[in-house]
């Protein structure tokens, strides 16, 4: 008998307690009580003011947007029942939920929605004021109607209601107060079926279930607790021991994950992340020679061995991407070129493009050791293929720096796609996205106007099947160019007890399902 | 008086060395790339023009340097250690949250291996030769040579993965809600491992030492009077041998001491133990300038008192030494 249930057992029978808490209970989870890992502790809970994971997963069950998405991100209504589009696409009319409360008791009413997105987002969201400039107005038709006009169609519109892009706030707590400065952004709140209880800095986030949450029977838990443990080996222990019930992706370690699955009693998905899509790649800066020229960059790309970067750095928890579209997102295909690992094909278009054995710069995203192993495996195919590699040692506020500063020649990064190229993907690649500041937008420099027209019609096109088309055309343009060499859709593993049901019910994973988790 | 006198100017000589330290880290935190604006645009996974400009005005980042150096002492001289734009705290009142916590570590720690370290020392010189002493003195080597993160790992995988006997991870058992004498039981489990691992690196330091300077002491001729007086051999050992073995005890003790505050940063973050070691860990990485310098400057401010507190315990354990 395994050394912990003869302890259990030998304690139950003898009414022992440490603590004053019997120890047979502390050993088994508290009924309705979930603890989930989080790292790294958020700056923030108010998640109009900040965007981080962390926060978004934690604020995102607190906070509520008027549409939720499923894992094929259709629109599900939430905050808002029913939509009517006009036919020119312009004018988008929604219909709120009756009878929904602010945490603190308060109705939520259109004015909040109006309030939300035309002043309070507005100021600081920097995402969302990208999709703002298509709007013309907000307007409450009445306390339970809202109408979006904008200036012309815009088609991912139905798209950026996510709680996570659009929150609702409350203006009674906000409106006319510094946003940034407002004591209560320590103590949020929202409309979701989670309340926020209690943050103790350095160890854990406590919230409790919302008893008046607006869809009946949907909150089945009473606690959920956020531990911030900064190891990462600590992490995997917390797993394994049991203090810990769910680690959501990116907490622990690939080499750990495979070998927690295995546990009894422990689940693995990688559903949840349809609506981010990550999509990972590696920049060229197209300010300095060789990367400039498409050949080199099509050597780059042909030299990397996708496939075994997949299996060994991230445990087949990615698949290859074939270009710049994530394949979870609106209208990517797969109708385009192909570049297969082919070492001599590499080797025969660096000698096209001029490359004379100069040592670039690799700047590696210090995120852990996954993302560290498979810099090592680029720099040894980009070695085979006949490209000196340097890497450059930083930490995470090093990369941030260069990228935003374009000092690099080779780096690796990923981004998030949202569901849409126009949300997600175009301001990768179009040059009036060209700005230092941000390792989010056209760091690579790359200057197309083909390719900045095509997103431009592709955001104003309301029809899908023009959409699909004006995006295909860019696909095929990317693929023949290779801006950036793109290596994978990483599919995040989130750990959990598999007597955890319902642990993703939407498009955004975690981020607003915790709340609705069922324990068996 | 002349105590008096001479803590005084110590003390003087210690706001002076502060201040310099303060100058010197506020220019070096700046040297390395990327600053918090940056890591908090970074971290939103978008960000544009405006974000960025309002976030440096909010931080203060948009000020000239010198400017900013001004105020930043100007706010020390007045004991005022900023505000965390990041954390959204006065960096005073996150120290001081986390403070309680990194004393009960470090000093349990140190209460830990200063008894464990002495005693094992003194028993080993006493044993000289024997098999006592071979024991002790490579059990000290096992925990000196060994690297603490790997020590606080395995007391993990042991304690808590395998056997679940301990717990690992924070301070206090969270949802458990517990007040009065069952919350200092549940705290005392919690510390354990962490105090235990850091405590065994330095009662290797402390053995070694102390068997040592008692072997040396031992060959001194007062000891060869004592015993020929007639005094029995433990009494020895203990009022004339250890008493006189202890100086360079106490400076190693003194220089963990003034150490205690800021250095438990492995051990911190192993253990999810929410002390200020693992704060200033973040801040550095997150490139929170207020929070690490008001960090290093209140770790500094504690190096100096210790090194003082250190001075005047030379004075109590051996009355032949002069301050001044």
């Amino acid at each position: 008998m395994k050394r912990r249930n003869l302890l259990q057992a030998g304690s139950a029978a003898l009414g022992l307690s440490i603590a004053g808490v019997p120890l047979h209970s502390l050993a088994q989870a508290r009924k309705g009580v979930v603890n989930v890992l989080v790292q790294p502790e958020p700056p923030g809970l108010m998640m109009g003011i900040v965007q981080n994971g962390p926060t978004q997963l934690i604020a995102g069950n607190i906070y509520e947007g008027l549409l939720r998405y499923n894992d094929k991100l259709e629109p599900q209504p939430q905050l808002a029942t029913s939509w009517t589009v006009s036919p020119d696409s312009k004018t988008y009319v929604f219909k709120l939920k009756r009878n929904v409360k602010w945490h603190d008791g308060k109705p939520f009413t259109a004015d909040d929605v109006v309030f939300s997105c035309d002043v309070f987002l507005r100021k600081t969201h920097a995402r969302f004021r990208a999709s703002l400039v298509h709007v013309e107005s907000v307007k409450a038709l009445d306390p339970l109607t809202v109408e979006f006009k904008l200036k012309q169609p815009f088609g991912p519109f139905m798209g950026i209601f996510e709680n996570g892009t659009m929150p609702m706030v409350p203006r009674h707590v906000y409106e006319g107060t510094d946003f940034l400065n407002n004591p209560a952004n320590a103590t949020p709140i929202g409309t979701g079926p989670l309340k926020f209880k209690e943050w103790v800095k350095g160890s854990y986030i406590h919230l409790v279930a919302n008893e008046n949450y607006h869809q009946a029977g949907v909150v089945n838990v009473e606690s959920v607790y956020f531990h911030v443990i900064p190891d990462a080996a600590a992490r995997a222990a917390a797993f394994e021991s049991g203090k810990v019930d769910i680690a959501p992706g990116g907490t622990v370690e690939y080499f750990d994950v495979d070998r927690l699955a295995k546990l009894p009693g422990a689940a693995v998905t990688t559903k949840g992340w349809e609506f981010f899509s990550p999509h990972s790649w590696l920049w060229l800066n197209h300010r300095a020679a060789p990367m400039n020229n498409v050949k080199f960059r099509q050597a780059v790309w042909t030299a990397i061995d996708r496939e075994a970067i997949a299996k060994i750095a991230w445990y087949g928890f990615a698949k290859p991407a074939t270009g710049p579209f994530n394949s979870h997102i609106a209208f990517a295909s797969d109708n385009v070129a192909k570049y297969p690992r082919d070492v001599d094909k590499a080797k025969k278009l660096l000698a096209e493009s001029g490359y004379k054995g100069e040592k670039l710069r690799l700047l590696p995203l210090p995120y852990g050791e996954s993302w560290q192993r498979q810099a090592e495996i680029v720099r040894q195919n980009l070695a085979q293929a006949g490209i000196k590699i340097e890497m450059v040692a930083t930490d995470v506020a090093g990369w941030n720096q260069r990228c935003n500063e374009w000092d690099f020649d080779l780096a690796f990064t990923y981004v998030y796609q949202y569901g849409d190229p126009a949300l997600g993907v175009g301001r990768n690649y179009t040059s009036e996205n060209i700005a230092k500041g941000s390792p989010y937008n056209n760091v690579a420099g790359y200057v197309n106007p083909k390719v900045d027209q095509l997103f431009a019609a592709g955001a104003r096109e309301g029809d899908p099947g023009k959409r699909r088309a004006i995006y295909l055309e860019a696909q095929k343009i990317l693929v023949d160019e290779v801006p950036v060499a793109w290596l994978h859709e990483i599919n995040f593993p989130t750990l959990y007890r598999s007597r955890i049901q319902s642990i993703v019910s939407s498009g955004i994973g975690l981020n607003d399902s915790l709340g609705r988790v069922k324990l068996a | 008086m002349k105590r008096l006198q001479y803590m005084s100017v110590r003390l003087l000589q210690g706001l002076a060395a502060l201040l310099v330290i303060a100058t010197a880290n506020f220019l070096l935190v700046r040297a390395a790339p990327g600053d918090p604006v940056s890591i908090m645009a970074g971290e939103a996974g978008a960000s544009d023009a405006q974000f960025v400009s309002q976030l440096r005005q909010q931080f203060g980042l948009d000020q000239p340097l010198p400017t900013q150096l001004a105020n930043y002492i100007g706010h020390i001289l007045r004991l005022d250690l900023g505000y965390s734009y990041r954390q959204q705290q006065p960096v005073t009142d996150l120290i001081l949250d986390r403070l309680p916590a990194t004393l009960l570590l470090t000093g349990t720690a140190f209460a830990l291996s200063l008894a464990l370290g002495i005693t094992l020392g003194a028993l080993a010189s006493r044993n000289a030769g024997r098999w006592v002493d071979s024991a002790v003195t490579v059990v000290a080597l096992v925990f000196y040579a060994t690297p603490l993160y790997w020590l606080a790992m395995m007391a993990v995988l042991l304690f808590t993965v395998q056997l679940d006997l301990l717990p690992a991870f924070g301070l206090f058992t969270v949802g458990a809600d517990l007040t009065g004498v069952d919350r200092v039981l549940d705290i005392s489990r919690h510390l354990v491992l962490p105090a235990g691992t850091l405590g065994l690196f330095y009662m290797a330091v402390y053995a070694r030492m102390t068997r040592a300077s008692m072997l040396e002491v031992a060959q001194m001729d007062f000891v060869k009077t004592a015993r020929a007086k007639g005094l029995a051999p433990g009494r020895i050992q203990s009022h004339h041998v250890l008493r006189n073995a202890l100086l360079p005890v106490v400076t190693l003790a003194g220089i963990q001491a003034g150490g205690m505050i800021g250095g438990a940063v492995l051990t911190e973050t192993v253990f999810a133990w929410p002390g200020i070691g693992r704060l200033m860990f973040d801040a550095l990485l997150q490139r929170d300038y207020n929070l690490l310098l008001g960090c290093f400057l209140f770790t500094a401010a504690m190096a100096v008192l210790f090194n003082l507190i250190t001075d005047l315990v030379y004075t109590l354990v051996d009355p032949r030494i002069d301050l001044g």
